[in-house]
C-alpha cells in the first residue's frame, strides 16, 4: 500500500512509460472491483461513493454518488449507459491525459465499478482524437481487461456483463460538454442538448446515461478498495479526496501534481511549480483552465476547494492553473483564449455563435490601436449578454469568465491600447 | 389550464405548453426565430427571452427563454421588463452583425419575419464595425433560391427539411459563425416538400425561384382564399396575382387539412395559369376566332338539335360546373369522364365512406394515428401532403414515451432522441419502393393482387369471420399476422389505400382490415387522383365508355366536354373514333391539349385562379375556392359559359348553382356551408382581396388609359377586387392575406389561431359532407396471386409527384423536374431480355403491334412481370392499366 496519499498517481513513475496490467494489479489494482462485485449491491456502491463525497472532476463539481443514485433503476431490463468523458480539450488542462496514458487500467476499473453501480452493460470512453498515445494504451488495456475476465460476459464470474468501447473524437472542444458528447457519439453534430431531460433520464440513444470525467472515475476504485473513511481523510479542506492540480505559464517547474483537496494555491505555485521564473512576477492566474475568472496574487492563499475558489470570484474548474506573468499582456492572452472559444463555438445559439466573434473583432481592433473607449463597454456588455442562463450551454459563459475578470483587474491594459493608439509597442 | 401572471395581468394558458407558445396564443407580441409550432422548440436563437420571477417578492427575476420554459400554475413572468427587452435587442444586434443590408433588393422584404422581429425589439443602430462573413450560394434546382449571407442560423430549415419531412440532402455544414445550411454540393433539392423552406425560413435565405421570375412585393399581390388543384387532398392555398398574372402560391393555414405545409407540386404547379398554351378566346376547329355571341349561339343550337347532346364532366372541374353541364344536357346525358377502372374505384370509395361506418380522417387526424397500414400507395407521389402527415404519425410512440419520461411534446430534440426506441408502426404494402419506406416498420412488395391478398389476410387475422385468401404463402401469412397483431394493439389505427393500384380488390381489402380492427377510434382514408374526383363521384353519372357507345350507336351527335382531356382517360383509338363520329364537339378548357385539338368549338375556361367553385377532397370535405383576379374577357368560368346559354335568370349566379347542386344531391347538401355567399359583408363591405398597402392602383393601367378604371365588380363571392373594406372582423378562414400589425410575414397566423398551431378562430375552412354510418358486409372477392407469364408484362402505371398531374405539367418549373422517360423492370426480367438500365425496349401489344420504344430502368423492388410506367406522363400514350404487353430489346447500332 505505497503512496497512499496519492492514490491516483501512485502507479505513475518516471522509471517506466506506463503501468501495465501487472503493475496495476501489484498495487491493489482491481481489488476495488472485486470487492464491489463480490460483496456489494449496486445501490451499496452508489452509497459508498456518495458517502465518500466524491465530486465530479470535470469542472462542475456535481456529486458523483448523487448523480448515480438518480439513474432510474426500477426497470432491470432497461438499457443504461456509462460514458467516460475523456475529451480533455480545455486550454491549459492536461490532467486526464496523464491518467489515460500512464495508468489506463485505473480508468477501466473505475468504469467497471461505476457501470456495476448503475447496472450499465455497455460503456464508452469518449477520447479526444489527438490523444494518440492514450488511444493505443487504452486499446491495449481493454484487451487485457477482457482477457482477464474484468470485462465481457460474467465479470469476475459474476452475473454482471459489461463491455467498454473506445471512441476517439473527431475533435471539437464542445464534445467535452456532456450532451454534445452524446450527440457526437451518436454520430450527430456535436451540439449540446437542451436540459431537461438530463442524460440520466434520456441520454445516449435516449437511454439513461451517466457521463463522468476520467479523473472522477479514477477515484472510484480507491474508494471501494480503501474505504470511505480513508478517502475522506485524504483532504485538507472541505472537499474530499485528492485531485490533480497543475500549473502552466512562466513558472520554474510547470507540471501536474496529485495533492489533497483544499491545498492552498500559493503552495501549488510556489512550492510545487517552484515559483515564478527569474525576472517574472506573478500578475494573476486562471485557477482552473481557460474558462475560469482571473484571480490575483492577493488570492494566493485561497485553497483549492470548490466553494473557496468560488468565493474568491472564480471557479476551481479543472484545477489546472494558467499563470499570467507581468511581461505577458493580459489583453493578448485573453484574445488568444477568445479566439479559441469563438472558433470552438458549435454555432447553435446566437449569443455564443455571433457574440464571440464580435468579442474577438473588438479585441483585435483594440490591440491594433483602432479601439474606442466605448468598446470596453461593449465588451463588458457582451460578457453579460453571453453570461450564464443566456446561452444554450456553458461554453460562452465560460469564455466570458477570463474576459470579464480581465476587464475588472486589467482594465488599464485595455485602456492603454486605446489611449496610446498605435504608439504602443507590441508586448513580448 | 394553468393560471399565470404576465406583466401583472392574469391569464389562463394551456397546461404543458411552453411560455412562448402561451404568450403568442394570448395574442401577445414576443419575438422568436427558431421555434415553430409544427417543429417545436429548439432553444437556439435565444430571442424569446422573458423574465421569470420566483414569487411576488422577487423583483429581479431571472432571464429565461420562453420557448424552453414550461408554463406552470402561479408562474409570474414579464415580457416588458427592461432586462428582457434589452437582451432581446442585444440578441438581434448579434444576429445582425452578419446580416446584409439588402432588404430593398431582398425578395423576403415586406414579409420578412426577421424584419418584423427587428422592428419589434427596437434594434436600430449598428455598433459592429467588423467584416461580415460571407458564403457562396448554391443552385438548388428550379424551385428554390439560396442566399446564404442572409442566414441567421435559426436551424429551422434543417429541422423542417430533415427532421420533419425526412429529407437528407440539406444539412448544416461548418461550425461557429460559419455554419452553412445547404447541400454537400450544388444540386436540386430532393425532398418533395422543399418549397416549404420558403415559408419556414424567417428571412430571405430560401426564396421561391418561380416567384423571382415575375416578382412582386407581398403587399402588391392580390389574393383570395384558394384550394390546391393538383391532387385530391385539397390543401388550402393563397395564390397571389399582379398585372393579370398569377405570381405565386403560398400556404394558407387550415388546422384540419394542410396546417403549415404544402407539397412542391401544389406550390410550384400554379404557372400553368400563365402558360402560352392558355386558351384566351372562343375558337373554331381551324383555330379561327368566333365571337362570344356566335359561340353561345353555336352552343344553343347544338342543344336544340333533335338528338340530345351529351355532356362529359370532369374530376378537375368544380361541382358547380359539372352540375351546370348536367342540368344543361340532362341527367340521362351526363357522363363522368373518368377512366373506366377509376370510375369503379371512386364509386366504391364513396360507398365505403358513406356506409362503411369508418371515420375518414382529415390530415390533422392522420397525424394522430398510432399505427398505419398503407395498402397499395406510394403516398408521396399520389397524395404528397398526406405522406408528410403519415411521417408525423410515425412519431406518436415517441411522444407517448416522452410523456412517461416527463418530456414535453415541444421539446423537439428530446422527443426525437426517443425515436429509435419508440416508433409507431407504419406498414407499407406497395408495388415497389416508396418514399416513406424510411419510417416503415415493415414493407411488402407485390402486384395489386398480392397486396390485396395481404390485406385480406390481415383482416382475417384480426377477425376470423373475415374471408381469408387461399394458398397464401408462409411469408405473407407471417407478415399478415404480425401486422394484425400490431394494428390490434393500436388505439388509433389508420388504414390508407387509394386508386393508385387501379385495383378494386386492394380497396376492398383495405375496408376489410379497417372493419376488422377492434379499436373504436379507427380511421380509413383513400387517396384520389384529382381535386374533385370525390365530388364528381358523389354526384355520380354514367361511364365514359357509355358516352362512346351513345355516339357510336348514333344516339347522340353533339358532345360537350368540360375541362377534360379524354386522351388521358381512354385509349387513343377509342377517343379518336368518338370525337370523329360526333358531329359537333364543344370543349371547355383552359389549356390546349389533345382533346381541344379535336374540338369544333372551343370555349376558353377560367382556371382555379380566375373563377370560383367547390371541390370535395378525399376526406369528404367540401371547400370553396375564389377567383384571385377576374378572368380577362372572353375567358369565363366554365359554369358561366354553361349557364349563360340556359337563358334563365335564376342561373345567373354561382351561389344559385351551388344551392341547386346541394339540394339535388343529399350527400352534397352541406356544400352551401363551405363558404359564405356573395351577400356576405363585414360592416357593410366586401372582403378586400388587395392588402391595404397595395400600390399603384391609380397608375397601373395608365399606359392604357390615364383615368383610373373602376374596380371590377365581383357579384359571385364575398370578396372585392379592391383595397377597400374592413378585414378586422373577417373570420380567419376567409382572410385572403394573413397580416397583423407588426407581423408582415406568414407568421402573423399566430394572431388568427385558437392557440398556436391549432384551429383557426371561428373554424377552419371547408365543411365535412357526411360521417360514415352503418357497416358493410365483408368483401370476399379475393383475387388469385399474380403469376407472371413468361414473355409478357403487365402495364403498371406508378404515380409521380411531378409527372402524373395534368395541369402542373404545364408549369415550367415542374416540367424541369419530370421523371425520366423510361419503363421500370425487375432485374430478373431485365436479365431475361438481356437489357441493362438505359437500353431501349420496344413495347408491343399481344397482337405484336408496336406501341412505343422506351429506355429501361432497372428497379429491384418492382415485382417480376410488371412493367412500371409513370402514370399520366405525356410521353406515354394512354395504356390501359393491367394491359398485357410484349417487350423486346432493341439492338442499338455500335453496340455489341
Amino acid at each position: 500500500m505505497e503512496k497512499m496519499d496519492k492514490p491516483l498517481t501512485k502507479n505513475i513513475r518516471p522509471d517506466r512509460p506506463f503501468a501495465t496490467l501487472a503493475d496495476y494489479e501489484s498495487t491493489g489494482g482491481y481489488q476495488g472491483l472485486r470487492k464491489a462485485i463480490a460483496e456489494l449491491q449496486p445501490k451499496d456502491v452508489q452509497q459508498w461513493v456518495k458517502d465518500a463525497d466524491l465530486r465530479g472532476r470535470g469542472g462542475a463539481g456535481f456529486g458523483t454518488g448523487l448523480k448515480w443514485s438518480l439513474v432510474p433503476m426500477d426497470n432491470i431490463s432497461q438499457t443504461r449507459y456509462l460514458v467516460a468523458n475523456a475529451d480533455e480539450m480545455e486550454p491549459g488542462t492536461f490532467k486526464d491525459r496523464m491518467l489515460l496514458e500512464q495508468d489506463p487500467h485505473q480508468l477501466i476499473e473505475g468504469m467497471i465499478i461505476a457501470a456495476y453501480a448503475i447496472q450499465a452493460h455497455m460503456a464508452y470512453i469518449f477520447l479526444r482524437g489527438e490523444y494518440h498515445l492514450a488511444k493505443l494504451r487504452l486499446e491495449n488495456a481493454l484487451l487485457e481487461a477482457r482477457s482477464k475476465g474484468y470485462l465481457g460476459e460474467h465479470v469476475l464470474n459474476s452475473d454482471f456483463n459489461l463491455d467498454i468501447v473506445l471512441h476517439t473524437s473527431a475533435g471539437r472542444y464542445i464534445c467535452g460538454e456532456e450532451t454534445a458528447l452524446l450527440n457526437a457519439l451518436e454520430g450527430k453534430r456535436a451540439t449540446p442538448r437542451a436540459k431537461p431531460p438530463f442524460p440520466l433520464v434520456s441520454g445516449l440513444w435516449g437511454k439513461p446515461t451517466v457521463v463522468n470525467n476520467v479523473e472522477t472515475l479514477c477515484n472510484v476504485p480507491h474508494i471501494l478498495h480503501y474505504g470511505v473513511e480513508w478517502y475522506q481523510g485524504l483532504a485538507r479542506g472541505v472537499d474530499k479526496g485528492t485531485k490533480l492540480f497543475g500549473a502552466s505559464g512562466r513558472v520554474k517547474n510547470p507540471g501536474l501534481w496529485e495533492l489533497p483537496m483544499g491545498t492552498p494555491i500559493r503552495e501549488i505555485i510556489e512550492q510545487h511549480a517552484g515559483g515564478m521564473r527569474d525576472g517574472y512576477k506573478l500578475r494573476g492566474f486562471l485557477p482552473g483552465g481557460a474558462s475560469t475568472d482571473f484571480l490575483l496574487p492577493e488570492h494566493l492563499d485561497v485553497v483549492m476547494d470548490y466553494e473557496a475558489v468560488a468565493k474568491a470570484g472564480s471557479r476551481m474548474g479543472t484545477g489546472t492553473l494558467i499563470v499570467l506573468d507581468d511581461k505577458t499582456c493580459p489583453v493578448q492572452m485573453v484574445l488568444n483564449l477568445e479566439q479559441f472559444f469563438a472558433q470552438e463555438s458549435c454555432g447553435w445559439c446566437t449569443p455564443c455563435r455571433d457574440g464571440l466573434p464580435w468579442t474577438v473583432t473588438l479585441m483585435k481592433d483594440i490591440i491594433a490601436g483602432k479601439g474606442r473607449m466605448e468598446d470596453l463597454d461593449t465588451l463588458a456588455g457582451l460578457t453579460r449578454m453571453l453570461g450564464p442562463g443566456n446561452t444554450f450551454c456553458a461554453l460562452a459563459p465560460g469564455a466570458m469568465e477570463p474576459l470579464q475578470s480581465a476587464l475588472k483587474y486589467f482594465r488599464a491594459d485595455f485602456e492603454r491600447y486605446i489611449t496610446a493608439n498605435n504608439t504602443i509597442k507590441e508586448p513580448v | 389550464m394553468a393560471r399565470i401572471e404576465i406583466d401583472g395581468q392574469t391569464y389562463d394558458v394551456l397546461d404543458g405548453s411552453n411560455l412562448l407558445s402561451a404568450c403568442l396564443s394570448l395574442g401577445l407580441d414576443l419575438p422568436y426565430f427558431c421555434w415553430h409550432p409544427a417543429l417545436g422548440s429548439a432553444g437556439a436563437c435565444r430571442q424569446c427571452a422573458v423574465i421569470q420571477y420566483k414569487n411576488a417578492e422577487d423583483k429581479c427575476g431571472r432571464l429565461v427563454m420562453a420557448c424552453m420554459t414550461p408554463v406552470a400554475d402561479a408562474m409570474r413572468i414579464s415580457i416588458v421588463a427592461e432586462q428582457a427587452r434589452q437582451f432581446r435587442n442585444d440578441n438581434i444586434e448579434l444576429l445582425m452583425t452578419n446580416h446584409p443590408h439588402d432588404c430593398p433588393v431582398c425578395e423576403e422584404g415586406g414579409e420578412c419575419h426577421l424584419q418584423d422581429m427587428t422592428v419589434m425589439t427596437g434594434h436600430t443602430f449598428r455598433r459592429y464595425r467588423g467584416q461580415k462573413r460571407t458564403h457562396n450560394n448554391q443552385n438548388l434546382g428550379p424551385f428554390i433560391n439560396h442566399e446564404m449571407n442572409r442566414c441567421i442560423a435559426c436551424y429551422r430549415c434543417v429541422r423542417f427539411y430533415d427532421d420533419y419531412a425526412g429529407g437528407n440532402d440539406l444539412q448544416v455544414l461548418g461550425v461557429h459563425n460559419n455554419v452553412y445550411f445547404g447541400r454537400f454540393e450544388d444540386g436540386t433539392l430532393e425532398s418533395e416538400f422543399s418549397g416549404n423552406l420558403v415559408e419556414v425560413c424567417p428571412t430571405g435565405v430560401f426564396t421561391d425561384k418561380t416567384f423571382s421570375a415575375h416578382y412582386a412585393r407581398k403587399w402588391d399581390l392580390q389574393t383570395a382564399p384558394s384550394v390546391c388543384a393538383h391532387c385530391g387532398l385539397g390543401c388550402n392555398t393563397a395564390p397571389g396575382e399582379r398585372y393579370g398574372e398569377l405570381r405565386r402560391v403560398i400556404n394558407r393555414y387550415n388546422g384540419e387539412v394542410n396546417g403549415y405545409f404544402l407539397c412542391d407540386r401544389g406550390r410550384f404547379g400554379y404557372d400553368f395559369v400563365n402558360s402560352p398554351e392558355r386558351l384566351r378566346k372562343p375558337l373554331l376547329n381551324d383555330y379561327s376566332d368566333i365571337t362570344v355571341n356566335a359561340a353561345e349561339n353555336h352552343l344553343r343550337q347544338l342543344l336544340e338539335a333533335d338528338k340530345p347532346a351529351i355532356g362529359i364532366g370532369s374530376p378537375r372541374a368544380s361541382l358547380e360546373a359539372n352540375f351546370a353541364l348536367r342540368m344543361l344536357v340532362g341527367e340521362e346525358n351526363f357522363f363522368l369522364g373518368l377512366e373506366d377502372t377509376e370510375h369503379t374505384l371512386l364509386n366504391t370509395i364513396v360507398e365505403l365512406m358513406r356506409n362503411g361506418g369508418i371515420h375518414s380522417p382529415s390530415l390533422q387526424e392522420v397525424e394522430q394515428a398510432d399505427a398505419v397500414l398503407i395498402l397499395g400507395e406510394d403516398v408521396t407521389h399520389s397524395a404528397p401532403r398526406l405522406a408528410l402527415s403519415l411521417r408525423q404519425a410515425a412519431r406518436n410512440a415517441a411522444f407517448d414515451m416522452a410523456r412517461t419520461l416527463h418530456i414535453l411534446p415541444w421539446q423537439d430534440a428530446a422527443v426525437r432522441a426517443l425515436e429509435n426506441q419508440a416508433q409507431s408502426p407504419v406498414f407499407i404494402a406497395s408495388i415497389c419502393a416508396t418514399r416513406l419506406d424510411d419510417v416503415a416498420a415493415n414493407t411488402y412488395r407485390g402486384s395489386a393482387e398480392d397486396i390485396a391478398r395481404l390485406g385480406f389476410a390481415i383482416a382475417h387475422c384480426l377477425d376470423g369471420s373475415a374471408p381469408a385468401p387461399i394458398d397464401l404463402g408462409d411469408t405473407e401469412q407471417a407478415l399478415a399476422s404480425a401486422i394484425a397483431d400490431s394494428l390490434k394493439q393500436a388505439k388509433r389505427p389508420l388504414i390508407v389505400s387509394g386508386t393508385s393500384c387501379a385495383s378494386l380488390a386492394v380497396i376492398q381489402a383495405a375496408y376489410n382490415v379497417a372493419r376488422a380492427l377492434p379499436s373504436t377510434d379507427k380511421q380509413l382514408t383513400f387517396t384520389v387522383p384529382e381535386c374533385n374526383s370525390l365530388g364528381l363521384a358523389i354526384m355520380g353519372g354514367r361511364r365514359l365508355q357509355q358516352a362512346f357507345e351513345r355516339v357510336g350507336n348514333g344516339l347522340a351527335e353533339s358532345v360537350i366536354i368540360l375541362e377534360n382531356d379524354l386522351y388521358r382517360r381512354a385509349p387513343v383509338q377509342n377517343v379518336d373514333l368518338f370525337l370523329e363520329t360526333a358531329a359537333d364537339v364543344v370543349v371547355l378548357d383552359s389549356l390546349k391539349n389533345k382533346t381541344t385539338e379535336q374540338a369544333d368549338l372551343l370555349l376558353p375556361a377560367a382556371t382555379f385562379a380566375e373563377s370560383e367553385g367547390t371541390w370535395v377532397n378525399n376526406e369528404g370535405r367540401a371547400q370553396r375556392y375564389f377567383p384571385v383576379y377576374p378572368a380577362t374577357e372572353p375567358v369565363r368560368g366554365s359554369w358561366k359559359w354553361l349557364t349563360e346559354v340556359m337563358d334563365d335568370p335564376q342561373w345567373q349566379h354561382h351561389n344559385a348553382l351551388t344551392a341547386a347542386c346541394a339540394s339535388a344531391f343529399p350527400d352534397l347538401a352541406a356544400i352551401v356551408n363551405s363558404a359564405p355567399g356573395p351577400d356576405y359583408t363585414v360592416k357593410g363591405s366586401k372582403i378586400p382581396r388587395q392588402p391595404h398597402r397595395y400600390s399603384g392602383r391609380t397608375a397601373m393601367h395608365a399606359d392604357i388609359k390615364v383615368s383610373e378604371p373602376g374596380q371590377p365588380l365581383d357579384p359571385e363571392t364575398p370578396f372585392a377586387f379592391s383595397m377597400e373594406g374592413n378585414t378586422a372582423q373577417v373570420p380567419p378562414a376567409l382572410l385572403p392575406v394573413i397580416w397583423a400589425p407588426g407581423w408582415n410575414s406568414n407568421q402573423a397566423i399566430n394572431k388568427f389561431q385558437q392557440e398556436t398551431g391549432g384551429h383557426l378562430r371561428d373554424g377552419d375552412a371547408g365543411v365535412r359532407l357526411f360521417e360514415a354510418a352503418g357497416t358493410l358486409e365483408w368483401f370476399g372477392d379475393i383475387p388469385q396471386s399474380f403469376k407472371p407469364e413468361p414473355g409478357r408484362w403487365r402495364i403498371m402505371p406508378l404515380p409521380h409527384i411531378f409527372g402524373s398531374e395534368e395541369l402542373s405539367l404545364q408549369s415550367p418549373s415542374i416540367a424541369e423536374r419530370l421523371p425520366a422517360f423510361c419503363v421500370l423492370l425487375n432485374p430478373l426480367d431485365a436479365e431475361a431480355l438481356e437489357a441493362d438500365s438505359g437500353d431501349q425496349v420496344e413495347i408491343s401489344d399481344l397482337a405484336g403491334d408496336s406501341i412505343l420504344k422506351v429506355p429501361v430502368q432497372i428497379e429491384k423492388t418492382l415485382p417480376c412481370g410488371l412493367l412500371g410506367i409513370t402514370a399520366g406522363l405525356p410521353a406515354f400514350p394512354f395504356m390501359k392499366t393491367w394491359a398485357q404487353v410484349i417487350l423486346k430489346k432493341i439492338k442499338q447500332e455500335g453496340r455489341l
